[in-house]
Order: structure tokens, then C-alpha cells, then sequence
């Protein structure tokens, strides 16, 4: 049997960390500053690409993911160069995927040619919420019209579209959720990321909220009554779950994702990006710089990685089952009586319906999902 | 050698916080006893734990060479005691060993209810007593009216208090003429006899256990064979010395003096405070009369967290009973919990200090469980047990009837408090034996149950009274009453350290709030979990913690490995904080913050 990371792809993660303005909910890696010098930060990139062509020659190149911050802000020009540096370290295969994370303002839209041009083939457009009122209290810069016409301009555009969603937002009742899931189907887009509202610590909101001034937040109940909504409506028009968030058509899912999910191996390049490689059988994370000019000097005068490690064989098993039962296929665990993980429990939930185990393949079922965390505690933890 | 009209022996008593320590510290320095640089704040108080929480828990002994007014050189004795009334036992014993004590009264705040129950003690000990007004640096000083507060509430002519701050040492020099003047000399024969009593003893790493004693009659020296009376033993001394506070070797101790000895003695438990030392031959056969000895009135079980720690635990322990006379323990085994100790205590922050020292000092985590009093069971046989843990009550058919232990607390609190206090004594069975004013404060006496003290009345008192109430309590005896023990159930299993002993009456109320606390406090597993307080096999309270529903990251892409991975070693770890009962895990935090009620 093949290694994970033979099977799952190579992937290649660059890390544009600026925004127009930062999202009070956004515990990302993004900066606002008033301007940038593009030059440099291609030089930057070109030079990692570089230096990991040299360490990984030979791959196949499966996918390409332009992530953020906010990488709509990129000149394309900027992105075709480090598209065209990737093809002359590797060989890109036929169907290489090349996604971009792009905010629906009308100025970004302007450019999506200019990506299409550039080699993009899809785009993941942050619509966030499909109304005004809600966008403006997620502190976002565009309008429900305008992401309206991002999407309708890049169906145009790029061979493959897919948007995020994030709800469980305050004051969203189940209905009010329901309505805003419909529209956003009604649409036809092909994938959708859909994200329950996460208060994450460091945050405008975290601080609201450790302060009670974050009102109308649902509680448990509403949350996984929110989230089983979702995934009947969605599977009842032909995108099922195929990630705790993501849903698809059958051949649509975000390859690049299903890289991280899959324990491929990728690379991570820019301020604050991770990547995992595979080398001489041992299985490396590394790090970078998660200051922008940190980064950029690290590697414009080096190396642009600030940390790397070589993971157990523990850790590595940690991380396909972390990484792995999230997605709806599960993962493959290869004796019946593997002892990293704990069979009673197993038995426990599959009993209650959470999981099953089936020709040595562990999965999470639907209603086994929404507790994910606790089903990963309990089958890790003591086994 | 000092002759007895030169010697002074005082202890320095007051509430808590009232400022003993700082005075004694005052005392020192201003004597020369320490140099300026070798002084601390509070510097008898020596431990950690004292020194965190900025309390006095052991009684210290300093020897002060003094040149009074009149031109004449005296030797004081200090004994600086702890405020809390856990440690009452330290004062009264403390006392004994001298003949005056000062009455530390902080200016701010008055006459509080260990200063009430100090002053019982010291006028029991036939003391003279020297009221001192401390804090008069304050701007929220009264001392006119604290003064005038004495007279009224305590009887004692305070129209001669000194009027000090020990903080900025404002009045010390009256303090230590007052002290000379004021104080009787000790009495005591050089030709008699050896008396001494044994004061107190604590065992020191080096020396091994060191005994504190109070010459009565003759002299005692280094090398000297003695025989401690009631103990019979025999020893020869080692070291003989005085407390300056460090020690300081003397050639030997007359009458009035007090001092130290070492002896070869293996712990401290082979001494017996209130003991009489006398020498091997030609010894006194007239013995001290002793002091009753400290009992443990609180009990609970102390687990380790992690099971493999037991034997640490257990040699945690022996170290600390070789220090602390006061606490016993005898070993446990718990369904719940394994094996543990059962220990007694002197009172809560009693059990809260060794705890905390047996966790630090030890590196051990603990489980605490509910504490307990000790009730007395009369069998229908005829026969009488001691109860010190629920888990151990017998089938009631054997049963004829149970007593448990009273107290007469005193509670002294601003008028505008008194109903909530009232009524909180009245919640927790309490009768009203006197109730008095003086000025706008008032004086609560009642008849309590241990049972419903123990726990966390001091800080519902604290909490309803907004911290303006004090509280004293003596042990007063057992009475009857209707008695049972309550079970709880998780999961329709019952888990033995959760069981209480609580009176029919109350057992409702408390079965819901425990019941509703421990919905709290059990996180929610995938299946909904039955919560249930029972006696006997009579459900009396029920509550249901739901199924988990949702607990799941939304988003993990490739950064996010790592910090899901270094979060799994978090729960792994917190893991070991939970104790699994059949298929439910309960924080071990539960076992303590069930019991707490909110009214
Ligand atoms: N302003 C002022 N504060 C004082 C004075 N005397 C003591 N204090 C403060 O009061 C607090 C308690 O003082 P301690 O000397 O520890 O009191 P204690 O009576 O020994 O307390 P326990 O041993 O715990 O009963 C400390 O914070 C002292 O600094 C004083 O004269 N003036
Ligand atoms: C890398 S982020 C941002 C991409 C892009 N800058 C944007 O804001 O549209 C990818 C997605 O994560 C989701 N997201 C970010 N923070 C979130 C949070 N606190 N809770 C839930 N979803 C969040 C948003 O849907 C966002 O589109
Ligand atoms: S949510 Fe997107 S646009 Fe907003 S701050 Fe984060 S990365 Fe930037
Ligand atoms: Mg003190």
C-alpha cells in the first residue's frame, strides 16, 4: 500500500497576509498596512519556491492554494510569477488545481481575468453572509450586491467557483438560517464551505465576548440543531458533506483541502504558513515567521522557515486520525486491534451510532460529527 | 541566669489581621534584637503558606533583652499566636506558658469575636492583659471609641491602652514600658525541683524535634537526664537554647524562663504538649496539671489524582504528622476513588494548609473529598462508634440513634447585617442563645451544628455581611438528633465519596442542590446521564444532564494540525483530572464544589 502522502497529493500553500481591513471574528494570519511592495514579496516567494524545488525534485504537483489574509490584493502579474516558478521546480499535473481566496469587492472582482490569465482555475469567494446588515456587523467591506456579482462574474471567469458562508452568527435564528442556505443554493455553486461562528480567542469578538457584550450567540442546542439543518439541506440539493464544513458535487471537493485532510504532503510558504514533507521516510512540519516583514527578510536573506521538526511516528498517526475523520470517507486503520486507539470506546459510540468501523475503515457517521471533538478525545486519549 | 524580677513572659493575641505579627515585629527591631537588614515584614512568620497568605499559623517564641525606663536590663518573652480559629488551640496553650498577654485591638475596626474569645481565654489563664489600639496611623482610626467599646463589650479598663501602629511604629516605646511596668514578674523556687512545662515541639530538619519549655521551678542545663512525665520517657539533652528568634545557646534556664531543648527525640508525636519535664532523679512527683489534648474535629479523604502516586502520599503524610501533631490519618479505600487517607483536621483552613502543603511541597495532586464531622453512633447493641466517614455509616436497623457534634459560635456583626446573619444561622439548624448590642454592632451567641458550619459557613457569613462579620466558635458537646446519611447516584451507580451525613430534614433541600450542582459540574457526555440524591433506597432528588451535542472545530486546515495535536496532549492531560465511575468521568474538582450551597 502506497504511503499517505504518495496517494494524497502534493500540494503547494502560499500565504498572501494582507487585508483591506481586519474582521472582528478573524484569527488569521492577516495585517493591514498601507502598502506593500510586491517586488520584494516575489522575490521572497520565488526564492522559496526555489530552495524547496531543491529539496523535493520529482514531484507531481496536484495543487496550488493562494490563502490569506486577503490574496485578491495580489497584482496578478504577482501570481503568475510564482505560478510560473512552480512549473519551472515541478511538473504540474494534467489537472492541476489552482485555487484563490478572493473578498467579493467590486475592485477585486476587477482582477479575476487577470488571475484566470495567470493560471488560476478556482476561486473560493468570502461571502461570508447574504445580507447587509450582517456583513456590516462581520465587519466586512463588501455588500450583499456586490458579492451577488463577484459570484455571478467568476462563474463567468474560472472553470470552478466555490464561496464561504459563516452563520450560527448572532441573533441568526434557525429559520433565518434555513432562508439564507436556500438562497445561497439557489445560486448552483458546485462547493460551499460553510463555517459556524467560532470565537476565537485574540479577537475583537473574543474580547467582546469574554467581556458579555457579545449578545445573542446560540447556545448548544441551537448550534447543533443549526448544523444538522445544514446538512439536509445541502445534501437535499445534491452537495453532500464530505467535511465537518464542506459540502460538494460528487468530483467538486477542494482537492487542495483534501491534501491537509489526507496527511499529503505540501509545502507552506509566507508568514505564518505550515507545511508537511516527506523526506527520506520521515515526515517533517515546518514553520515560518508569522510577522510579515519577519518573514520577508528571513527569506529574502535565507531561508524562509523558522521552524522544523521531525514528527513521531506517534504524532503522525495523531494527526491522520485528527486530520482524517473529519472528512466523511474516514480513515483506513490497518489492524482491527490497532492499540493507538481505544476499541472500547469505539465500540461505545458505534453502538450509539456516532462511528462505525467497517472493513478497517473508521468513520465518523453524520450524527457522530457535530461531537467530533469529544469522539477524538475519547478514542485518542487512552488508547 | 535571670533573676525573676527581671524576666517579663507575655503572649500578643488579638482577631485575625489585627496586627500581632507587625507589633511583634516592631518589638524586635526596635529592641535591636534583629539587626535592621535581617528584618522582614512579619518576620515570625516563617512558612511559606504563612508568608502567602499573610497569616500567623504557629505560635512563635522571641527572647528580647530590654533596658527599661529604669535604667535596669530585662528579659521579655514574646508570644506572638495565630489569629484564626482553627489555631485557638496555639493561644490557649500559648498562654499558659505566660503571665500576661497583650490585647491587640486594630483602632479601624474593634472589638471582633476571636478578640471576645482571646480575652475569655487569657482572663481564664489568670492573666494581666494590656489593651493596645493598633493602626492609629489609619485615617479610619477611632481609638476613643474602640477604647470606650472595650469597657462595654469586654469589661476591661482600657483608659491605659497604648495607642499604636505597629506599621510605622508609632507607640512602641509606651508599649514596652507598659510591658514592664504593667506585667507581673514570674514566680517560680531555683532550689525546688525541676518543673518545666513541655509548651510546644516541631521537628526541624536538622535538629530533628525541638521541644519549647517553660521553667516553673529549678534550673535545667545542657546534658541534664530528664524524664517527661506523662510520657515516661526518658532523655538526655543535646542542646539547650533561647529563641532570639534564631537560636542561641545557653548554659542553662531558671525559673520564669522560657527556652528550647533538643533530645534525640524521633517525632513529635513522642512529645505530649502541657507535659511535665522534670530531671531523671530527684525529680518533682507534683506534675503541671497539662492542657487537654487538640482533637480533629473536620474530616475528609485526601485521594491522590493520579492512583500511582498513593505511596508518595502515603510518605508525604508521615513527614508532615512528624511537623504537625494536630492532624491524624488513617488509610482509606474509596469504590470511587481507591486508595487514600482519611484525615482529621483542626478546622478548614486546617485542611486547606496541609492540603496546600502536601501538593506543593510534595508535588501531589489531590483529591479532596467532602469534609466531614465525626458523629457518634449508638447501636441498639449498646454499643457507641465513632463515625468519621458517611461511606462507613452502618445499615440503619442496627442503628438506635445518632448524635452529632455542637458548637456555640459567637458572631459579631454592623446592625445592618444582623438579619441575613440570623437568618443564615437559622438555615443551618442553629439556636439563638443571646443576642446584645454594643453601639451599632451586634453580638450573635448560638447553638450549632458542626455538621453545618464546617463546610462553607464562614464564607456564606462572609459573603452576606459583605466581610464586616467575625465568627468564633467553641466545641460544646454531642446531641441527638434525626440523622442520615444521603447517597448520591450518576449514572444509577452510587459514588461513595459523594455520600453525606445531613439531618432528615434538610435532606431534600440539599439532595436538589447537589444534585443540580453536579449538572454543573459533570461536563455532558454522548448519552444523558440520571443525577440522583437517595436514602436508603428512597430517590429524594433527581436532575438529568443532557447528551452532548455539540463540541467540534469548524475549520482545520494545514496550520491547524499541529495546535490540534498539541490540544489533544492538553485533554490528555486533563484527562487525569477526571475520575471515571462506570461510564461517566467526574472532575475531581466536583467532590468539594458539590457540597457548597448557596444559601
Ligand atoms: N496601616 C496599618 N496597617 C497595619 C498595622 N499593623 C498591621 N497592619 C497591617 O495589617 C495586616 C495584618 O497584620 P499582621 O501583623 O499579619 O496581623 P496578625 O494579627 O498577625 O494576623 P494573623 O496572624 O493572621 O491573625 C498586614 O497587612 C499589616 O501590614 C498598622 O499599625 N497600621
Ligand atoms: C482564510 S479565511 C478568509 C478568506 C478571505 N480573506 C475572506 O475573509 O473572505 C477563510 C474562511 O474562514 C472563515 N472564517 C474565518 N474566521 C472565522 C471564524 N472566526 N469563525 C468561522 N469562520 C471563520 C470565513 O468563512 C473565511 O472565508
Ligand atoms: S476574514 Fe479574511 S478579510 Fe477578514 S481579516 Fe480575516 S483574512 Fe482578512
Ligand atoms: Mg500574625
Amino acid at each position: 500500500m502506497p504511503e499517505n502522502w504518495q496517494r494524497a497529493g502534493f500540494g503547494i500553500y502560499i500565504h498572501w497576509p494582507f487585508c483591506a481591513a481586519k474582521c472582528p471574528y478573524c484569527d488569521f494570519n492577516s495585517h493591514v498596512v498601507d502598502s506593500v511592495d510586491q517586488s520584494d514579496w516575489q522575490t521572497a516567494f520565488l526564492s522559496e519556491i526555489k530552495r524547496y524545488g531543491a529539496e523535493l525534485p520529482g514531484r507531481v504537483v496536484s495543487s496550488v492554494f493562494f490563502g490569506g489574509g486577503t490574496p485578491s490584493l495580489m497584482e496578478p502579474q504577482l501570481v503568475g510569477a510564482i505560478l510560473e516558478a512552480i512549473s519551472a521546480q515541478w511538473t504540474l499535473a494534467n489537472d492541476v488545481e489552482v485555487t484563490l481566496e478572493a473578498n467579493p469587492t467590486s475592485v477585486e472582482a476587477g482582477r479575476f481575468s487577470g488571475y484566470r490569465d495567470a493560471g488560476v482555475n478556482r476561486v473560493s469567494v468570502g461571502v461570508q453572509a447574504l445580507n447587509d446588515t450582517d456583513l456590516r456587523a462581520l465587519g466586512r467591506l463588501h455588500s450583499m450586491s456586490e458579492a451577488l456579482s463577484a459570484i455571478k462574474l467568476a462563474r463567468d471567469v474560472f472553470d470552478r467557483v466555490s464561496f464561504d458562508l459563516i452563520y450560527a452568527r448572532q441573533h441568526q435564528s434557525l429559520s433565518d438560517w434555513q432562508d439564507e442556505l436556500h438562497r445561497a443554493l439557489a445560486m448552483e455553486p458546485d462547493h460551499l464551505s460553510l463555517y459556524q461562528l467560532t470565537i476565537e480567542n485574540g479577537t475583537a469578538f473574543g474580547d467582546r465576548y469574554a467581556r458579555g457584550l457579545l449578545k445573542g450567540l446560540p447556545d448548544e442546542d441551537l448550534g447543533a440543531d443549526l448544523y444538522f439543518a445544514t446538512q439536509e439541506i445541502c445534501n437535499a440539493h445534491g452537495l453532500p458533506t464530505y467535511e465537518v464544513s464542506n459540502h460538494a458535487k460528487t468530483g467538486q471537493e477542494s482537492r487542495h483541502n483534501q491534501i491537509y485532510w489526507r496527511s499529503g504532503d505540501w509545502i507552506g510558504i509566507g508568514p505564518g504558513a505550515h507545511g508537511r514533507i516527506t523526506v527520506d521516510q520521515q515526515r517533517i512540519s515546518t514553520e515560518t515567521a508569522l510577522m510579515p516583514s519577519l518573514w520577508l527578510e528571513s527569506a529574502l536573506t535565507g531561508i524562509g522557515e523558522s521552524k522544523r521538526e521531525t514528527l513521531s511516528a506517534e504524532e503522525v498517526f495523531q494527526e491522520k486520525m485528527l486530520m482524517g475523520l473529519r472528512l466523511d470517507e474516514g480513515v483506513e486503520v490497518s489492524a482491527t486491534k490497532d492499540p493507538r486507539i481505544n476499541h472500547i470506546k469505539i465500540n461505545e459510540l458505534s453502538d450509539i451510532g456516532l462511528v462505525s468501523l467497517e472493513h478497517d475503515r473508521l468513520r465518523v457517521t453524520p450524527d457522530g460529527r457535530p461531537v467530533l471533538n469529544r469522539i477524538l478525545r475519547d478514542i485518542l486519549t487512552d488508547g | 541566669m535571670t533573676e525573676l524580677s527581671q524576666i517579663r513572659n507575655f503572649s500578643i493575641v488579638a482577631h485575625i489581621d489585627h496586627g500581632k505579627s507587625t507589633l511583634a515585629d516592631r518589638l524586635i527591631q526596635s529592641t535591636g534584637t534583629v539587626k535592621d537588614r535581617d528584618m522582614q515584614e512579619q518576620l515570625l512568620d516563617s512558612m511559606d503558606i504563612e508568608r502567602e497568605r499573610g497569616i500567623t499559623i504557629k505560635a512563635n517564641t522571641v527572647r528580647i533583652d530590654y533596658i527599661a525606663n529604669d535604667g535596669q536590663a530585662y528579659v521579655l518573652n514574646l508570644i506572638d499566636t495565630p489569629g484564626h480559629v482553627d489555631f485557638a488551640y496555639e493561644v490557649s496553650r500559648s498562654m499558659r506558658a505566660v503571665e500576661g498577654s497583650l490585647l491587640v485591638v486594630d483602632a479601624t475596626q474593634g472589638v471582633e469575636a476571636q478578640t471576645l474569645a482571646n480575652v475569655y481565654q487569657a482572663i481564664d489563664a489568670d492573666h494581666e492583659i494590656v489593651p493596645v489600639l493598633n493602626k492609629i496611623d489609619l485615617p479610619a482610626a477611632e481609638p476613643e471609641r474602640i477604647a470606650e467599646q472595650i469597657e462595654d463589650v469586654i469589661g476591661i479598663d482600657a483608659t491605659d491602652a497604648c495607642l499604636i501602629s505597629a506599621k510605622t511604629g508609632i507607640g512602641i516605646p509606651d508599649v514596652l514600658e507598659a510591658i514592664v511596668t504593667r506585667l507581673p514578674a514570674p514566680e517560680g523556687t531555683r532550689d525546688a525541683p525541676l518543673k518545666a512545662m513541655l509548651v510546644d515541639s516541631w521537628y526541624d530538619p536538622y535538629l530533628g524535634v525541638v521541644v519549647m519549655i517553660r521553667v516553673m521551678d529549678g534550673v535545667i542545663k545542657k546534658g541534664d537526664r530528664i524524664r517527661m512525665i506523662a510520657t515516661n520517657a526518658v532523655y538526655g539533652i543535646d542542646k539547650l537554647a533561647v529563641l532570639k528568634p534564631a537560636m542561641v545557646d545557653i548554659a542553662e534556664l531558671g525559673p520564669g524562663e522560657i527556652g528550647v531543648i533538643t533530645a534525640s527525640i524521633k517525632q513529635v508525636r513522642d512529645t505530649k504538649v502541657g507535659d511535665t519535664i522534670t530531671h531523671e532523679r530527684k525529680g518533682t512527683d507534683d506534675p503541671l496539671p497539662g492542657f487537654a489534648p487538640s482533637v480533629p474535629v473536620v474530616f475528609c479523604g485526601l485521594f491522590p489524582v493520579d492512583a500511582a502516586d498513593f505511596e508518595d502520599l502515603r510518605t508525604a503524610i508521615e513527614k508532615l504528622s512528624l511537623n504537625d501533631a494536630s492532624f491524624s490519618s488513617e488509610m482509606e479505600t474509596s469504590a470511587a476513588l481507591g486508595f487514600g487517607f482519611r484525615c482529621g483536621f483542626l478546622g478548614l483552613l486546617h485542611l486547606e494548609v496541609i492540603r496546600d502543603r502536601l501538593e506543593r511541597e510534595y508535588d501531589i495532586e489531590l483529591i479532596t473529598t467532602a469534609p466531614s464531622v465525626v458523629y457518634h453512633i449508638y447501636m441498639r447493641d449498646g454499643t457507641m462508634t465513632e463515625l468519621h466517614n458517611p461511606a462507613d455509616m452502618p445499615d440503619m436497623t442496627h442503628v438506635e440513634h445518632l448524635e452529632e457534634p455542637r458548637i456555640k459560635a459567637t458572631i459579631m456583626v454592623p446592625d445592618e447585617y444582623l438579619g441575613d446573619v440570623l437568618k443564615l444561622c437559622q438555615d443551618r439548624r442553629g439556636i439563638q442563645l443571646d443576642l446584645t448590642y454594643a453601639g451599632s454592632r451586634a453580638m450573635a451567641v448560638y447553638d450549632l451544628p458542626l455538621n453545618e458550619v464546617v463546610f462553607d459557613f464562614y464564607d456564606r457569613l462572609k459573603s452576606v455581611t459583605k466581610g464586616y462579620a467575625s465568627f468564633d466558635y467553641q466545641m460544646e458537646g454531642y446531641r441527638q438528633d434525626n440523622l442520615v446519611k444521603m447517597s448520591i447516584l450518576v449514572n444509577d451507580e452510587p459514588v461513595d465519596a459523594l455520600s453525606i451525613m445531613v439531618h432528615r430534614d434538610r435532606a431534600e433541600q440539599r439532595g436538589r442542590a447537589m444534585c443540580e450542582k453536579l449538572k454543573d459540574l459533570i461536563p455532558r457526555h454522548m448519552f444523558k446521564i440520571p443525577i440522583q440524591a437517595a436514602i436508603g433506597g428512597k430517590v429524594i432528588a433527581r436532575e438529568t444532564l443532557a447528551a452532548l451535542r455539540k463540541d467540534v472545530t469548524a475549520k482545520c486546515y494545514g496550520g491547524d494540525a499541529t495546535r490540534k495535536r498539541k490540544l489533544l496532549d492538553k485533554q490528555k492531560a486533563g484527562k487525569k483530572k477526571m475520575r471515571q465511575f462506570g461510564k461517566v468521568e467526574i472532575p475531581q474538582s466536583a467532590f468539594i464544589s458539590a457540597l457548597k450551597m448557596d444559601s
